[in-house]
């Protein structure tokens, strides 16, 4: 049991870090989250070109060979930077879709692609039912000689209108209603008959509703099995769970350290608000909270990493840093006083995106029910 | 970064579950909450320090095993999970011993480790006084040379396991004149010396388990001295870090839990069990998942110990959060229950043999001893975050 960083990742940490600083201040994040597509491309190749885009493919895809733990440190910095853009999309749940369950000729075509910033991706999978499981799908995919034909909404599907390529889950056996009969297609997000509206959203992120209206899709698009669909949607749903958390550890961490520093210098009756024992404690709750969930959603991504079967330690870590991050948020923004709840101070970013992390691939009522199948009740 | 157990510990956890299912096998003892501080079984502590598994982590040139801190902390979980009654050798081997290393004599060494080792030194901590509960350094219990000897007086309270004891750790003031924190050593004899009374107090449970100690005239040998004269309160604060780091602030009613997921997946209610209501599950689910969480912090603080650093506020964040935890436990055990909860062990119909009703009662002074959460509390946002003091 070793609980620190290797010294790589610690180089990675650090790299990421000042990249971030220097490349993402908050003027800056204002500026894209209200621009039209939502990112920067200036930026976006400058990450490919540190090779964060395909840090984890192997070599032969273009990529740096890296494991999800190191994503992971990559992900906690994303988290403290509030960076805008598509990575998450592109490459949590697109690039590591292809890799896991994509044949030899989609990962050659599409995962270089994705390596060098080429080529944007994304994940159509929640509906109007706004569920995680398998029941909500009811977007149609119907065989149609070599191909499929696409039929149905999505909703809230990240960076979806400036996507070139989306994975749609949808259902290919129209008399099933829960987890056979649902595929996952490689969709290019131009085909005819899909039309995009941005949602407008707590995270100023982008957010879309997607129709497929009569969208043909090559039968060789498929990704996975026909019908089977669903076992990979498990794993992506885990995978983004924990990425998702590792951008929450870096939101809280940087919530926690903005407060700290400012309780330290905010001075009232003549003292630093942080000499006030009441305003200590938060703070140390605070701490507390940003500790538990760092070391369950590193214990989550070391085990992800490694292959093991880590259902509960996903679920522990989601279900976990979904609240503490409230918690944390909440006592931020106490002590930040009057200026924490200004438009122009930087603590917003981190409140609007820790609740919208929240509820984003599953949150505590979700999960809680998942540890309590695991521990056999 | 590695959260996994070596295959050697892996085996070594494997050992001491089997060791303990035997027991449970042949009948020896109950699970119960707080056995680790309540349990005493001298032959069960017998048994336990014929394994070696007392002074696992000392050095072998002082009888120790020199294993890590992750290993006495799978030791110390699964006496935990097991509800095995410790209580005899839990203090001596979590701190005294490690004291003892660290400061005693050479002499000391040579008599005293071994003494623990076989599982013979039943130790009660002599910190707390009337007026000296989280200020430590106020106490009044004076230690004045005279000769060969230190003559003793004073009263210690809240000393857990005082009514079994055999030895004492003692903090009492050496220097009356000194600033309070320089004036403080600290002691360690038998308590069969002329002059030391023990004096029970029944605690909210209705158990016997802390007890006053007198100490009228009581002539120590100097050589029950432990490290430097006037230099104790350091030392304390230094064993305190280990007092405070295990798994003991997580897990003490850990026995509860298991009983409680049992009893609802075997208790129904209109033809249904208890565990399939959706309240029920996300209870008992949450509590899951806060024991993780704690489980974590916990071995973190191990991971620290074996890096070779004192872990001098990640004792006090895990210690914190446990007992918090454990106080959880106990409340949504009795919520859990309902009607039931309320029920006394011995009581016509009480489930669980009482675990939730002694086990809620009890868990209000986890929170208190070895550190209540406040002053763990203080001590992080001085340590661990710099915040200013004025
Ligand atoms: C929505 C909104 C509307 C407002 N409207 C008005 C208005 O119309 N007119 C007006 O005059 N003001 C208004 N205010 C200002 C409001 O009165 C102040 O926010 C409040 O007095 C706190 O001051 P502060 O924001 O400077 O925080 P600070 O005083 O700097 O406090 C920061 C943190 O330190 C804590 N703290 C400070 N002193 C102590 C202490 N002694 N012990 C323990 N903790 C302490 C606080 O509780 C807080 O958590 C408004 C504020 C808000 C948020
Ligand atoms: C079950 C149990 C077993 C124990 N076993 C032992 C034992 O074996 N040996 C032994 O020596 N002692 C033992 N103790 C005593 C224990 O160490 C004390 O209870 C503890 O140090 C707190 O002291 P106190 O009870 O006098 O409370 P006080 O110190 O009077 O504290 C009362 C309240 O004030 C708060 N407070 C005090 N100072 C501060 C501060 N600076 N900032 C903020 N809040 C503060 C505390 O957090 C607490 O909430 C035991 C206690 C219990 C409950």
């Amino acid at each position: 049991m070793d609980l620190v960083l290797s010294e790589e990742q610690e180089m990675l940490k650090k790299m990421a870090h000042d990249f971030l600083t220097d490349k993402f201040p908050k003027t800056v994040v204002k500026e894209i989250e209200e621009s039209e597509p939502g990112y920067s491309p200036e930026s976006w190749r400058e990450m490919a070109e540190l090779g964060w885009m395909g840090l984890v493919f192997p070599e032969k895809y273009a990529g740096a060979d890296m494991s999800f733990l190191d994503l992971a440190v990559l992900l906690e910095e994303m988290g403290r930077a509030c960076l805008p853009g598509p990575y998450f999309s592109t490459v949590i749940l697109g690039g590591l879709t292809i890799l896991d369950a994509g044949s030899e000729e989609q990962k050659q075509e599409y995962l270089p692609k994705i390596a060098s910033g080429e080529a944007i991706f994304t994940l159509a999978l929640t509906e109007s039912s706004a569920r995680y499981d398998a029941a909500a799908i009811e977007t149609k995919a119907a065989a149609d000689n070599n191909a499929f034909i696409l039929n149905g909404t999505k909703l809230f599907v990240p960076d979806a209108h400036i996507a070139d390529y989306m994975l749609v889950i949808a259902r290919t056996d129209e008399k099933s209603k829960g987890e056979y009969g649902t595929t996952i297609f490689i969709v290019d997000a131009k085909s005819p008959g899909i039309s995009y509206t941005v949602l407008k959203t707590i995270a100023n992120d982008k957010l879309c509703e997607v129709v497929f209206d009569q969208v043909s899709v090559p039968k060789e698009n498929i990704l996975g099995q026909l019908n089977q669909g669903w076992n990979e949607v498990q794993k992506i749903i885990q995978r983004a769970a924990v990425a998702k958390c590792c951008e929450m550890v870096g939101c809280i961490q940087q919530a926690l350290d903005m407060t700290v520093d400012y309780a330290k210098e905010r001075k009232q009756y003549d003292r630093p608000i942080g000499s006030f024992q009441v305003i200590q404690h938060y703070c140390v709750d605070m701490a507390t909270d940003v500790d538990g969930t760092r070391l369950s959603t590193y214990q989550a991504a070391w085990m992800l990493s490694e292959g093991l079967p880590c259902t509960k330690e996903v679920a522990i870590a989601k279900a976990w840093a979904g609240e503490a991050c409230q918690r944390v948020m909440a006592l931020a923004h106490q002590i930040h006083g009057a200026i924490g709840v200004t438009i122009d101070h930087d603590l917003q970013y981190y409140t609007r995106r820790a609740k919208a992390a929240e509820v984003t691939f599953g949150d505590a009522n979700f999960y809680r029910e998942v540890v309590a199948q695991e521990m056999g009740l | 970064m590695d959260f996994k157990f070596s295959e050697e510990q892996e085996k070594f956890r494997q050992g001491v579950r089997d060791f303990l299912e035997e027991e449970l096998r042949q009948g020896l003892w109950e699970p119960s909450c707080d056995a680790w501080i309540m349990g005493h079984d001298p032959e069960f502590t017998k048994r336990v320090a014929e394994k070696g598994w007392i002074g696992l982590t000392w050095p072998k040139e002082h009888g120790g095993q020199g294993r890590s801190f992750v290993d006495r902390l799978i030791l110390t979980e699964e006496m935990l999970r097991y509800g095995a009654p410790a209580a005899c050798h839990w203090f001596a081997d979590r701190q005294i011993g490690g004291a003892i290393v660290h400061y005693g004599t050479d002499e000391q060494k040579k008599e005293l480790l071994p003494l623990i080792l076989r599982g013979e030194a039943y130790v009660g901590l002599g910190m707390s006084e009337p007026d000296a509960g989280s200020d430590l350094a106020s106490l009044k219990t004076r230690a004045t040379e005279d000769g060969d000897y230190f003559i003793i007086d004073g009263q210690k309270t809240w000393t857990s396991g005082g009514s079994h004891m055999n030895w004492i750790y003692l903090v009492a003031r050496t220097d009356p004149d000194a600033p309070k924190h320089r004036g403080i050593s600290e002691f360690f004899f038998e308590t069969s010396l002329p002059g030391v009374t023990v004096q029970h107090i029944v605690d909210i449970t209705g158990g016997v388990h802390f007890n006053e100690v007198f100490f009228d005239s009581v002539r120590v040998p100097k050589k029950c001295l432990i490290g430097e004269k006037n230099r104790g309160f350091y030392q304390v604060l230094n064993q305190l870090d280990y007092e405070r780091s295990g798994m003991e602030r997580l897990m003490a009613n850990y026995p509860l839990f298991e009983a409680l997921i049992q009893y609802t997946k075997e208790t129904k209610r209109n033809g249904k069990p208890l565990s399939d209501e959706p309240i029920i599950r996300s209870k008992l689910a949450q509590l899951k998942i806060e024991l993780e969480i704690g489980r974590l912090h916990m071995y973190r603080v191990a991971a620290v110990m074996d890096e070779g650093r004192a872990p001098n506020w990640e004792s006090s964040m895990s210690k914190a959060y446990g007992t918090a935890f454990e106080q959880r436990l106990a409340s949504s055990a009795i919520e859990i229950l309902g009607l039931y909860g309320q029920l006394s062990p011995g009581s016509k119909w009480v489930p669980m043999r009482g675990m939730a009703y002694h086990s809620y009662l009890s868990s209000k002074g986890y929170s208190l001893q070895a550190g209540s959460s406040e002053v763990l509390k203080n001590i992080l946002a001085l340590r661990k975050l710099e915040l200013p003091t004025q």
